[in-house]
Parts: structure tokens; sequence; C-alpha cells
């Protein structure tokens, strides 16, 4: 086993027993990133300097239980402020943009002792579930390089798969930490909105965005969670709740365990595979213990249409202020005011992004607003009823991450609707707010990873990720690892 | 034909906190370009704002004062535009919910009471400044105004002239000064109104097509142009045109508005509640504190005057235009006792010299303890009324004590009696004729014998001491 292969925990139990050091498991990652990465493409920046003298420095530091990762390289998705660190939301727009400050959630993994190693490739501005919307190159799925990785955290998700890092960050707006772990083949949670700061999370739809860690078990999922949960005074919106130490919730057994399985969730349109692969998991909880019934979510089928206007509708207004007048891109041909937003603009986002800034910015528009943005915002209250009613009978719901495993590079590109209908099984959650973690479940004949998919009620971290570490119990190894 | 207008005003005032109404950064006027802002004003991407719990008390206290109903709950909203002094491409106010709500100001027009109705206050914040370079084809930006806290107070359209609008801006820029929340400035643009204006015929109900006259940075400018739109919106409609719904800017030098985009460069702002800002709460015992630490306002302390004071209704009006006069009143009368005295006083000696140096009763060389000094010599007699405007504007001038003054001038009034006789003697010799008007009967003509002895003394004459004098030489 390389360095690279690493775990969170298995890496800081031989940091601290002095087994290896910060540096060299860096520059294993990093020399795994320099053989692979051709291949697989999950970077678009890699701090490979900095991070080695970073790790140098922390291996001289003083081990304390305040910093749970010291040591520990780890990758973040390219729409989390790094200060220093050029960060692009994959979008040409913001070429050159280096953030003078830290997100929350950085600042915290860095007081926690954690190497910056880079800045994984996404979806531009998180818009897409392919990471093809990139605006720099697609990342390839490292199980098999001719799909894709999922999206929009596919090169945080690749990254973990590959042995490129020893966990990442990746932020869910609609499904895009859940659906490409599920799609790589680890594992991906999505707190509670509200359970992780989003101070330098760079906005693409405000009320739903949220940062989590995309890592390669449960166990490392709860110690980073752990690290970035909490009340943070520089963002209204994240919520003063206490935040437990995550991985005492790993226990096995799932005895008075209720289960739902949502009836709308395993219908047509499901891969026969996928839902095998799911209907497994659910047996694993079952053996572990727990009572499975079927619930239903009854809006399920307006979420999506909900989601693409209040998603579009927050991103039309967040991605204003790139204008060319303060940073990153400007297409400025001495013509005026008005030609150099347009210019600029036009040349520095790409077809998806445009897309959703006319969608939203129709919603929003007067004689529009209610028909649309309203509208929407009501079907998304009943979507989160549903989950209340269905979490009143249950404690955790069960279900398929994405109805597909991954789909091959190019084939939905110029099919928008059929990409957004693939996020079907996670919006709602996501306009809930709810925790939502994939765990990876099996393989498909194909040898391509599929997740199964926990929800928990607000703030249920806990309880989703006990499930998760019995079905990783259960399944055992994964035995097998990407070729590459 | 006979046309009523009809006014509403929206004005911003700039909340005097510390801090910027969503980030820490200082708010102080003329700073260096771009030396208080911070990655949350300047937008930079991933930052989120936070509400300055301040702002949102001024706010109340506003809405308190003014009669308003509290939102227990309100939104912050996005305004959506793209302008180079808007870094994040939307401003951050509150639309459909505001945190005050259907309040009104009570404006005194000669006598009259007018009730003027506020159909809402809310909170935003600032643009920033674009400055353009006059010699290159280049525009800077400052962003220091950025984000500092603004109320928005929209009137109803009760409004119906121009003088009116003059009446309801100062009672407004009053309440807001006596609260201490903003300074009221309208130099430095912390407060600013817009005008919305429009006409129609005696006695219609329905409102005609109206404009929007922005770029007034005065009472004066605001009149003028109110006048002067009145004026245009008349002639048209007198000569059978239209009035085009535009927004149109109050231009001083040339004493008239010009318009600045028609209706079909009518923006359309895209309103939706901020995402990033959670909805403000106001609970029932917030309110109650904020109430209970109101300051007196300007219509309770009129009638206070009055009923403690015994000044003339007239004279608490005037008194009671700022929180500053008004104690300045209340101090020196403190220190002499003669409250309608030190009113008269101050209403024409004071306020003379004030209004000629456009100076505010803050700049005013002359405390309230000199001016009870001064008051009381007079009332013991030390010296003349007429005097005392002259040592008063000595005063003014110089910053000096009234008993330095009359010291230094000796100016103090003329009580030697052998001197007062030796003078009246004389005068009565040189007028037999008005001596004998007196003796027939005519004592008018006292006040003429009065008058010649003050020229004589320059007006130091004991007043009383002379009279009595004068009429024991006449019935000699």
């Amino acid at each position: 086993m390389e360095l690279y292969d690493l775990s969170i925990a298995r890496c800081r139990k031989l940091l601290e027993e002095r087994e290896v050091t910060s540096r060299e498991v860096t520059a294993s990652v990093l020399g795994r990133i320099e053989r692979v990465e051709g291949s697989v493409r999950s970077f678009i920046t890699v701090n490979a300097e900095e991070a080695l003298n970073d790790a140098a420095l922390k291996d001289k530091e003083e081990q304390s239980p305040e910093k749970p990762l010291l040591g520990v390289p780890l990758a973040v998705k390219d729409i989390i402020c790094t200060k220093g660190l050029r960060t692009t939301c994959g979008s040409r727009i913001l070429e050159g943009f280096v953030p003078p400050f830290d997100a929350t959630c950085v600042a915290r993994l860095r007081s926690a002792g954690a190497v910056i190693i880079g800045k994984t490739n996404l979806d531009e501005f998180a818009m897409g579930s392919s990471t093809e919307n990139s605006g720099f190159f697609p990342t390839k799925n490292p199980w098999d390089l001719n799909r894709v990785p999922g999206g929009s955290s596919g090169g945080s998700a690749a990254a973990v798969a590959a042995g490129e890092c020893i966990g990442s960050l990746g932020t869910d707006t609609g499904g895009s930490i859940r659906q490409p772990a599920s799609h790589c083949g680890v594992v991906g949670l999505k707190p509670t909105y509200g359970r992780v700061s989003r101070y330098g999370l760079v906005a693409f739809a405000s009320s739903l965005d949220q940062a989590g860690p995309i890592t390669k078990d449960v166990l490392d999922a709860a110690i980073l969670m752990n690290v970035i949960s909490g009340h943070d005074p520089k963002d209204s919106t994240c919520a003063p709740v206490e935040v437990p130490d995550f991985t005492e919730s790993l226990i096995p057994g799932l005895g008075g365990l209720k289960v739902g399985l949502p009836r709308e969730y395993f219908g047509e349109g499901v891969d026969p595979e996928v839902a095998g692969l799911v209907r497994r998991a659910v047996e694993m909880l079952k053996d572990a213990g727990a009572e499975v019934k079927e619930v239903s979510l009854p809006h399920t089928d307006y979420a999506v249409a909900a989601y693409y206007i209040i998603a579009p509708a927050e991103a039309s207004s967040n991605l204003a202020r790139y204008d060319g007048v303060r940073y990153g891109l400007r297409v400025d041909e001495d013509r005026g005011l008005r030609e150099m937003y347009e210019a600029t603009r036009a040349k520095g986002f790409g077809a998806e992004v445009k897309r959703r800034i006319v969608l939203g910015t129709y919603a929003l528009s007067s004689g529009y607003y209610d028909a649309y943005y309203r509208k929407a915002s009501q079907v998304r209250t009943l979507v989160l009823n549903d989950f209340k009613e269905a979490f009143k009978e249950v404690d955790i719901i069960a279900a398929p991450v994405a109805p597909t495993p991954a789909f091959k590079l190019g084939e939905l590109v110029d099919d928008p609707l059929t990409m957004y209908l693939s996020d079907v099984f996670t919006l709602p959650g996501s306009l809930a707010g709810i925790p939502g973690i994939s765990i990876p479940a099996g393989f498909t004949s194909r040898g391509l990873p599929v997740g199964v998919q926990i929800l928990g009620p607000h703030f249920g971290e806990e309880v989703i990720l006990k499930a998760a570490y019995n079905v990783e119990l259960a399944r055992g190894d994964l035995g097998k690892a990407p070729e590459l | 034909m006979e046309y009523e207008p009809v006014i509403g005003l929206e004005v911003h005032a700039q909340l005097l906190t510390e801090t910027k109404l969503f980030c820490s950064c200082l708010t102080a006027f003329g700073a260096p370009p771009n030396t208080q802002t911070c990655p949350v004003c300047l937008g930079m991407p991933g930052v989120l704002p936070v509400a300055n719990k301040k702002a949102v008390r001024y706010a109340i206290a506003l809405g308190l004062a003014t009669g308003c109903t509290i939102s227990k709950t309100s939104l912050f909203a996005r305004k959506n535009y793209f302008y180079p002094d808007l870094p994040k491409g939307y401003q951050i106010s509150q639309y459909e919910v505001p945190i005050c709500r259907r309040g009104f100001i009570d404006i005194d027009l000669e006598g009259e009471k007018k009730r003027i109705g506020i159909t809402r206050i809310h909170m935003e914040d600032d643009a920033g400044k674009l400055i353009h370079d006059e010699e290159n084809p280049v525009s800077r930006v400052d962003f220091n105004r950025t984000g500092v806290p603004l109320l928005e107070i929209v009137s109803e359209p009760d409004i119906r002239s121009p003088e009116e609008a003059v009446a309801y801006l100062r009672a407004l820029r009053d309440i807001l000064l006596y609260l201490g929340i903003s300074d009221g400035n309208m130099e430095e643009g912390s407060f600013r109104c817009d005008a919305n204006v429009s006409l129609r015929a005696a006695g219609e109900e329905k409102f005609g097509t109206r404009t929007e006259l922005k770029n007034m940075n005065s009472f004066r400018h605001i009149q003028r142009a109110l006048f002067y739109e009145i004026r245009r919106q008349r002639a048209l409609l007198d000569a059978g045109e239209e009035v085009l719904q535009e927004t149109r800017l109050w231009d001083e030098a040339k004493q008239a508005t010009f318009g600045m985009r028609g209706k079909e460069e009518a923006q359309d702002y895209r309103y939706f509640p901020d995402p990033d800002l959670i909805p403000i709460t106001v609970p029932d015992e917030w309110i109650e504190e904020i109430r209970e630490s109101l300051p007196e306002l300007p219509a309770a302390k009129r009638e206070r005057f009055i009923s403690v004071y015994s000044i003339p209704e007239y004279d608490a009006g005037v008194l009671t235009s700022s929180r500053a006069l008004a104690d300045y009143f209340e101090d020196a009368v403190k220190g002499s006792g003669e409250p309608k005295k030190v009113s008269n006083f101050i209403m024409s000696e004071l306020m003379r010299e004030l209004k000629r140096d456009e100076r505010d009763i803050s700049e005013c060389p002359v405390t309230p303890a000199m001016l009870s000094e001064l008051l009381v010599m007079v009332d013991q007699g030390k010296i003349s009324g007429k005097i005392a405007k002259d040592v008063f504007e000595e005063m003014y001038r110089t910053g000096t004590k009234a008993s330095e003054i009359v010291e230094k001038k000796g100016l103090a009034v003329e009580r030697d009696e052998g001197a007062l006789i030796a003078l009246i003697e004389e005068i009565l010799a040189e007028n037999p004729d008005q001596v004998a008007q007196f003796k027939a009967g005519k004592t008018k003509v006292l006040g003429f014998f009065m008058g010649q002895l003050m020229k004589r003394t320059r007006g130091k004459a004991d007043p009383r001491l002379s009279n009595e004098l004068l009429r024991e030489k006449l019935a000699e």
C-alpha cells in the first residue's frame, strides 16, 4: 500500500506515531498526481511547492487534539476561497483571481493542521453534473476514463478515488457532493444547510450551497465534519448549533433504527443495476438491525422544476459581480461601459452558466416573479414538508443517489434537460436543506461504482453517518481500486 | 385651469453607525478613496453580509418616532442592476416587507397643522462613488461609501406644495437629529431627497402622470425644483400635451429640470429576498426598550415649552426646530429664569446673527451661560435693553463675556442722580414749549424728554430712575 492510498484516520495514526512524516505523505500524493493527473485531470491548481514546505513545517509542529488533521494533505474544490492561492470557480471569468482571505471552512482545515495540496476541478461555478462544464477541461472518472466523474465536485471526488489526495472538500447545491462521490466510489456528505459556514464558498445558489467532505471512508467524513462544522459569525445563515464529535456515532448495530424507502425514488427510470445495488445496501441496514418501511415523498416530481427556478434565480444575482470592473477577466475595447460588461461576460462565462443566468433573470423578472420564483419557493416548502412528514415515521431515508452509474463523456453535453433530470434524487434533499451522505454500495457488471444515499432530518448528520458506517462494515473493503 | 400639485418624497438618510450595514468597515466621511473597504463591501467572490444590529435599532427608533408599525419580521431583498459603483451587482435593500410601515409626520404651516403620511421606512446599503477624470477618458471608483447604512423614508403623496414639502423635510430632519441617528448633512449627502410630482385638475381624485425629480442638494434646491416642475407640468397640460413619466434631474445652474431617461429604459430590478440574510425578527421587548430610550421629540417638546415656560406657540415652534436650539434655550433659561425674555432674545438677536452667517446653533460663539449673564444684567438694571443688543453683537463677534464688554466700554447704566438731574435741567431749559405742553396735560411728551436724555447719555441712562427724576423736575 502506498502512502497516497491512506485514509485520513490511518494517515494521522502513522503521523502521530512518527512512522511517516507529513512531507513523505505529501510527496507521495504529489508523485501520484504527477503520474495520473495526465489522464484523470482532477486539479486546476496543484499547490506542490507550498504544500511540501507546509508539510515540512507541520512535521515540526507539536501534536495536539486541536490539530486532528496535522500534516494531512487535502484537496479543496476550486470554488472555495484559499488565501493567496488562485481560486477560479472553474471559470475563465475569474482568471488570475487570488483571494485575499480564506473561506471559513478552509481556515478551519488549516488551523486543524491540514496541508492544502491543490484546488480541484468543477463544473463552472458548480453548475453541472459531470465536470464537463469546467471552463478549463473535463475531469475523467478514475474507474473508467471514458466516463465522467459526476459533478459538480468531480475533481474532488476523482482526486480522492485516484489517490491524488488523502481527502477533500466539495460543495453540494443540488447533489454536487453526493453524485460524484457515488460515481467515483467514495464517500460524500452534504451537511445540513447551516451546519458549515458558507463564508468564502463562492456562491452559486446561496440558499442551497453547502461545503462538505469527500473521503475514502465514513470515518474520514466524520473527522472532516468535526473540523468544518459550527457557527460562524461571518455567515448569518450558519446555525448556532452545537457540534458533536461525529466520530462517536460510528458504532456497529442499528437496532431500533427505522429506515424509509421513498416509493417515488424506486420507480421507472432507475437503472436496474443501480436499484439492485441500493436494495442490497438496504439489506445491509436491515441486517444491522434496522427496520425498513416504505414512505412517500409526494412532491418529488416537482423538485427538479422548483430547483431549476430557485438555483438559477439566485445564481443570476450572485454572478452579477463578475462584471470586469474589479477583478478577474475584463474584455475592454474602449467602447464604453455597457460594451465592456457584455464583452467580458460573453467571453468569461461558458454556455451552461449563461443558460442559467438567462433562466434565473427571466424567473425574477417583473411580471414573471409570482409565476416562477414565488411558486417555486412554495413548492420548496411542500418538498420540505414531505420530508418532515416522513421523518415523523422513520429516522433516515435510503435511496439511490442518481438514476444511472457514471455516463460517458459527451453523452449528455448537448442534452441539458436529461442532465438536469439526473439530479432527481439529490435535489429534493437540497431543497429541504437536510443532510445526505453517499456511500459506495458496490459495482455494476461493468465495474462502475454505485453509491447509496442516506438522508436524515435537519442536523441529523450523526444518524446518517452511523447508518453509512454500518453499510460500510457490512460491505467490507471495496476489493478493487481504479486501474491508472 | 386650476391644478393641484401632488407630491410624494423619498428621503435617503445616512445612519450614524460607526460601521457599515453588512461589514465592519468604518463609515467616516472624507477618508482617502478606498481606505474604508474590505472583501465584503468590495463584493469579492465568496463573501457574505452580516447585518449591523445598531442600524436595525436606529430604523426602529425612527419608526417609533413617526408612529409607524414595526414589522415583527422583515426581510432584506436584493435590488439587481449593473453599475460600476455597485460591486455586488445588487443593492441590499428591503422590498416586500420593510421594517417600518404606515406612520406620519405632523407639519406646521404658519400655525396650520397638517399630517403627512409615511408609507414605509426601510434599510439599505449605499453604493460607491464614481470619480470621473476631467482630462482622460477614465473613471475611478471610490468604494468607501459602499455599504454605508441608509434609511429610505417614503412619504404618502400627501404633499400639496413646495412649502409643504420643505416643511415635511425639515420636520423629518429634525426628528433624525433629535434621535441622533443621522447628521442630516445635505452637502455631504447624508440627507438626500427625491420627489415624485404630478398635477391633477382641482377636485379630481385620480393622480396625474408623475415625474421623479433627483439631484436636489438643499432645501432651497428642492423648493425651486418643485416650483419649476409644477410650472413646467402646468404649461404642458394647459397646452394639451402629456406629461411623460420619467426621471428628471434638477440643474441648479440652469434653474431647470431635465429628463434623464425615458420609460423605454425603465429598469427591472428583479427584487427577491436575499438568501444570504436571515429574516430580521424584532422581539417586543426590543421595541419597548427602544421606545423607552427615545428622547423627547420635537412635537412633545413644543407642547412642554408652551405649558412649562408659558411662551407663545410660535416661539415654542421656533425654539424646538432643532434639539440643539431647544437645549440652548433651556440652558439659558436655567441661568436667567426669564423664559419669555430668553425666547425673545434668541428669536430676534441671536437667530438674526446665525442666519446672516449661515451658522448652526452649535457653532454659536455665545454660550447659553453667556446669554444668561447678559439678560440678568438687563434684569437687574445694570444695562439697558437697548445697550444689551449692542453688547450682544460684540459678544457674538468676539466671544467675550457681557460683563467684560460692559466694563471695558463703560456701557453700564448711568445712575448718578446728580449727573442725570443736570442733564434733565438742561433739556427742560432748552425745550420750554414741550414743558408747557406737559404742564397742559399732554403727558405724552414725557417720551420726547426721555429720548433726549437717552441721546445725551448714549442710551445709558437708567430708564426707571430717569423717569422718576423727569417727573419730579417737570412737577416743579
